[in-house]
């Protein structure tokens, strides 16, 4: 593999694990209070599971990508490395799939459970939250692609050369 | 077909052992296409159906007491909305790649259903994750939201959905098995050991 196409797939793992390691700490450091009515309401990334299931996942998964960055091209590890970049994947988007379900809930309530919209008193912590859902979002989408990509590398090299 | 380690599994394949064995295996993509069928239609219907009717008493009016009917429905939330249609749209697919099985032979074909695979793979555990996220929630509550939990007073309707979360995720663990094994023959397939086996 060519020196400058080995840097790019670095640049992109890095990326990934950028993006995956912002959304991480922008949801953990997400902490907001307002008073209403004389009640103090507080809202804390560790109040909610899907959150804190989000937090993690997102650091495995910027951790994974910045180990996998030194693993050589062509070694037996390579489809070892395609088999938990599946992991990974599903990982994440299990915890994106969870964090959606909470925000939507928290952003429109359930009538009919009785259960109040949270993002009409504390807008704030919505906010946060929301930016630190969309990064995960592109690391997430980066992530699936090069995912694919890799795939479609490893069984088209030997698909060209039986043509 | 010539086979890299040649004498070895013509050893192996001789004894009746690795016969029983070898025919297992390649009947192992099909069993797990099967059970993945039957897991995700099974979640797809008990979560469908799921709907449950309580009638209490909410005042008295002078002699008369005023009841109301309180009904718990999938279509109330939108996750369980998205969980029903995720393992419906696995259960087609599954139902598909089991009755066009003669189709889907050969290396540019097991790439497009391992790709497919894929996907399905990640919208139906998406829809588990999102669906398990909200049992959870309806389960055990939100103290910091006020959000009380509805378990108690709907209990069936909480085991059925429990049982439809269970039925997919059985149904991603067979998806991600079937991934897997695709990902490898295809992997065997290009380093030249063996002609590729579609997980159809």
């Amino acid at each position: 593999m060519s020196k400058a196409l080995r840097s790019i797939f670095i640049f992109v793992r890095v990326g990934i694990a950028a993006a995956c390691a912002v959304a991480a700490i922008i949801m953990a450091t997400s902490h907001y209070s307002t008073n209403f009515f004389g009640i103090t309401m507080e809202a804390k990334f560790q109040y909610t599971p899907s959150f804190k299931f989000f937090v993690i996942a997102n650091a495995i998964a910027s951790a994974y990508n910045l180990v996998v960055v030194f693993v050589p091209t062509g070694s037996p590890l390579s489809g070892l490395v395609i088999m938990c970049d599946t992991i990974v994947v599903m990982l994440l988007t299990g915890a994106m799939a969870a964090t959606g379900a909470i925000s939507e809930l928290g952003k429109h309530g359930n009538a009919h459970a009785g259960w109040l919209p949270i993002c009409n008193q504390i807008q704030a912590y919505c906010d946060h939250v929301s930016g630190s859902i969309i990064s995960a979002f592109v690391g997430l989408i980066v992530f699936v692609l090069f995912m694919l990509y890799n795939i479609f590398k490893i069984v088209s090299l030997d698909l060209h050369a039986c043509r | 077909m010539a086979l890299e380690n040649g004498t070895k599994s013509d050893l192996e394949l001789d004894s009746k052992y690795g016969q029983i064995k070898a025919k297992l295996v390649k009947q192992l993509p099909l069993a797990l296409r099967w059970l993945a069928l039957i897991a995700t239609t099974t979640a797809a219907i008990g979560m469908g159906l799921n709907k449950q009717s309580k009638t209490s008493v909410v005042a008295i009016v002078g002699t008369q007491p005023i009841s109301q009917t309180f009904t718990a429905k999938f279509q109330q939330t939108p996750a369980f909305v998205y969980f029903v249609a995720a393992n419906a749209v696995a259960s087609f697919y599954n139902i598909m790649l089991v009755l066009l099985r003669p189709f889907f032979k050969g290396r540019e074909n097991a790439l497009w259903v391992h790709i497919l695979d894929l996907v399905i793979m990640v919208i139906v555990a998406t829809g588990a994750a999102a669906t398990t996220s909200m049992a959870e929630l309806g389960k055990d509550g939100n103290v910091h939201a006020r959000w009380n939990p509805i378990c108690d007073k709907f209990s069936a309707f909480c085991l059925h959905g429990g049982m439809a979360l269970i039925s997919s995720f059985v149904g991603t663990l067979d998806l991600f098995l079937l991934n897997i094994h695709s990902l490898v023959s295809l992997h065997r397939s290009v380093q030249g050991q063996q002609p590729v086996d579609p997980s159809v």
